[in-house]
């Protein structure tokens, strides 16, 4: 089994639009494949679980998508509510609502609060043992470090109570780098690889969590080699246009428009390996970068959570 | 000549907007005109949209565009610019300064502006803390706030707090009175709509009888019966001397209640005013575009002014053409013949000293074909997306993907050009319809239809 799918806590994040949804529904697809009991959550409720697995709404109580499989979408007041049932064992359990909302609003004013809540629920599965692997498609690189370094600052802000017995064991499994990961997704472009870089930093600044690796997402293949790509330079020229033209019954301006489609893919690769080599140079070198193609048939949904699952499973064996 | 005419292609994108006048300059003169009546009447334009789709490089090209264009003081204002962008507008590391982008930028971009660009970022600490100077009944309770291990905390973490600085700061700007027109890109937030909401939502926390409950162990708090559930759990679970310090540090934090509720109100109010309005901006990828979509209604249901639509990174509508795409089909089916009659006549190959193999040219042409079979499946759902948003807003641009990034004045007045729909340069008549590559299908004639910009891609770099 990869290594990658041995771990038993994952967070995957990165720059919003570079298919951090789609990669972590991968990574739990693939889990759920090699016969390990996973939960993917995502960290905001924004439906876009469902959205990958063309399911269902995926509740706070999870939805099972297949037999290994149980998909869930963070609530922080429900998580508040089972931590008050099973953690504080505060009776009133049932007329809650009115606590809970005051909770919600100490947790917009408080640092920390609903930070904990996310990362303690999903420590909580781990520690518990419901799962073998937990995916996390968490917030994008603003509210990451904030949701990881919720512990430990809330370890420094909170001084007795039981929110604070509880950040122990919590900083205990999110620190141990056997059992979780952050998996820091990009794409090979200006921005999200220089958010990619900042996050592996502050990571390792501000959050107790390890950097599992970095996935390198909608890398365009190299078209040609050197030999080939002087010969599709030679084809555009006008003599070489207007033979094709003639022997495909077609014009010049539509064979042209045709090698546009390869143009455009040879010079996005080449922008994009500028872009790869800085992150490779920036990111600790035992780190894993792993690269996933660019999927030119439907850009979400299962069957994309699939062929990544797909690329991610051969990236991970070699 | 009529390649393009007629067919599949011009299909039920025609219907709407565009009509008849799509294919041609009026199309063209058309987007320039309401663009122009739209930034010459308003004096602020809000940038939203979802994550990753280049909101920040609209708005310095919309901006960019303005000033040379249309004239007067333009300022935008953005958050987090890619580094070569900042650099580009000489903004890296200047904080909430604005500065002028100097006019040898615009001459070296081969352009004389009418009017004056400025740009700066958006600092969201620096902006707290000048909102906690300005509020705090007096520097004491300013400086103890400040100081207080709680406000870095809270002002940072805060849900919306980003998005209430960038439009407190947009206020501000707009109160000073220093710039014709305003454009602010919006930070990225989990909700692109939770900006619009954050001046509300700043008044009502200041005001909110939560606030007042947590305060409350300082004054007794057992005499409040309503409070008493909450204490009774919140002191189990956090700790009262964390409560304490919280409440505190809320108590410090009320001082400011009047003139921030104050403040947020005017915000709201300047967002609704006539003189504002909002750019989408979006990809044509399945998850942006169902996000803007939302945003288009959502604007839609608040009575807001939603003033133009960008389709940003936009493939060729050449991509989508069903001719080209024939052309495609049978290079790939030919590719061995075709291979024959071309390698003959390809020069030397350096290295190996003969000519190409022609099983080496076939598969090139193969891969030629198969490229574009790739990308005319982008295209083609970008192309129905298109149509889809095209139908929810009448203004709406279209801008080629451009591959690299935008990192100078002049690639930026070159999506600004494409935004008002012409190549900037060329005499008006002669510019075509190339805000949508739907109407590009429809046009006459393809060269200026695919002009030189939505050749960029093409064309080494």
């Amino acid at each position: 089994m990869p290594e990658l799918l041995s771990y038993k806590l994952l967070f995957v994040t990165g720059k919003g639009g570079v298919g951090k949804t789609t990669v972590a529904a991968a990574i739990a697809l693939l889990a759920s494949e090699h016969g390990r009991r996973t939960l993917v959550c995502e960290a905001e409720p924004k439906g876009d679980l469902a959205r990958a697995f063309e399911c269902g709404p995926t509740p706070f109580g999870g939805l099972r998508i297949s037999e290994d499989l149980v998909a869930m979408s963070m609530d922080t007041e429900a998580s508040l509510r089972e931590y008050l049932r099973v953690v504080a064992r505060v009776p009133t359990v049932g007329h809650i609502s009115p606590v809970a909302r005051a909770f919600d609003f100490v947790a917009t004013a408080a640092p920390g609060i609903r930070e904990i809540l996310t990362v303690g629920k999903l420590s909580f599965e781990v520690r518990e043992g419901h799962y073998d692997l937990v995916v996390v498609d968490a917030s994008s690189t603003g509210s990451v470090v904030g949701q990881l370094a919720a512990p430990t600052g809330i370890n420094e802000l909170i001084r007795v109570g039981l929110v604070r017995s509880q950040t122990d064991w919590i900083l205990e499994i999110l620190g141990d780098p056997s059992r979780t990961g952050a998996v820091v997704v990009t794409t090979p472009e200006e921005m999200p690889v220089t958010e990619a870089i900042d996050l592996a930093g502050r990571l390792a600044e501000e959050t107790p969590v390890h950097l599992a690796c970095v996935v390198a997402n909608r890398v365009l293949p190299e078209l040609f080699g050197r030999s080939e790509e002087q010969i599709f330079n030679e084809l555009g020229r006008p003599a070489r246009l207007d033979l094709i033209a003639r022997e495909l019954d077609s014009s010049r301006e539509l064979v042209e428009d045709v090698l546009a489609a390869a143009r455009l893919a040879v010079t996005v690769r080449r922008d994009g390996v500028s872009h790869l080599e800085r992150l490779r140079a920036e990111i600790p070198a035992e780190v894993p970068l792993l690269y996933l193609p660019y999927l030119f048939a439907r850009a979400h949904g299962l069957r994309a959570v699939r062929q990544v699952a797909r690329a991610l499973s051969e990236e991970l064996l070699t | 000549m009529s390649r393009r005419d007629g067919g599949p292609g011009s299909g039920p994108g025609a219907r709407r907007s565009a009509g008849a006048g799509r294919a041609g300059p009026s199309v063209a003169q058309d987007q320039t005109r309401r663009l122009e009546q739209l930034l010459s009447a308003k004096e602020i334009v809000v940038t939203c949209g979802p994550g990753g789709v280049g909101k920040t490089t609209i708005s310095a090209a919309l901006a960019a565009t303005a000033a040379a264009r249309l004239g007067g003081r333009v300022l935008v204002l953005t958050v987090d610019p890619a580094r070569r962008l900042a650099d580009a507008l000489g903004i890296a590391g200047l904080g909430n300064t604005a500065r002028r982008v100097p006019d040898e930028a615009f001459a070296e971009a081969g352009v004389r502006p009418k009017g004056e660009l400025y740009a700066a970022m958006l600092d969201m600490s620096e902006s707290w803390d000048g909102l906690v100077r300005r509020y705090a009944p007096d520097p004491g309770t300013a400086g103890q706030i400040l100081s207080n291990p709680l406000y870095k905390n809270i002002t940072q973490r805060f849900a919306q707090g980003h998005d209430y600085i960038a439009m407190e700061r947009l206020y501000e700007l707009h109160e000073q009175g220093d710039y014709d027109l305003l454009v602010v890109d919006t930070p990225p937030s989990l909700n692109a709509l939770d900006l619009l909401d954050a001046p509300g939502r700043m008044a009502e926390f200041f005001s909110s009888r939560l606030l007042r409950w947590l305060i409350v162990p300082y004054r007794s708090r057992l005499v409040n019966l309503a409070s008493r559930p909450f204490y009774q759990v919140a002191d189990r679970v956090l700790g009262s001397q964390f409560l304490e310090d919280l409440a505190g540090f809320f108590i410090l934090f009320q001082t400011m209640r009047e003139g921030f509720v104050a403040r947020a109100d005017a915000v709201n109010r300047l967002l609704r005013d006539v003189r504002t309005t909002f750019v989408i901006v979006t990809t044509l990828e399945a998850v942006p575009a169902v996000d803007a979509e939302q945003l288009i209604e959502s604007l839609r249901a608040r009575r807001l002014h939603l003033g133009l639509l960008v389709c940003n990174r936009v493939l060729p509508g050449s991509f989508s053409d069903p001719s080209v795409g024939r052309t495609a089909e049978l290079l790939g089916q030919r590719s061995s013949e075709l291979a024959e009659s071309l390698a003959a006549r390809l020069p030397l190959d350096k290295a190996a000293a003969s000519r190409p193999a022609t099983d080496t040219v076939a598969r090139v042409l193969n891969e030629v074909a198969r490229s574009f079979a790739n990308f005319r499946l982008v295209a083609t759902r970008e192309a129905e997306l298109l149509e889809e948003l095209s139908t929810a807003h009448e203004v709406t641009a279209a801008v080629p993907y451009h591959p690299g990034n935008v990192t100078d004045l002049r690639s930026l007045l070159e999506v600004g050009a494409r935004i008002w729909g012409d190549e900037g340069d060329a005499p008006s008549g002669q510019a075509s319809a190339t805000d949508r590559p739907r109407g590009r299908r429809g046009a006459g004639s393809s060269k200026e239809a695919t002009g030189p910009a939505a050749q960029g891609p093409s064309s080494d770099h």
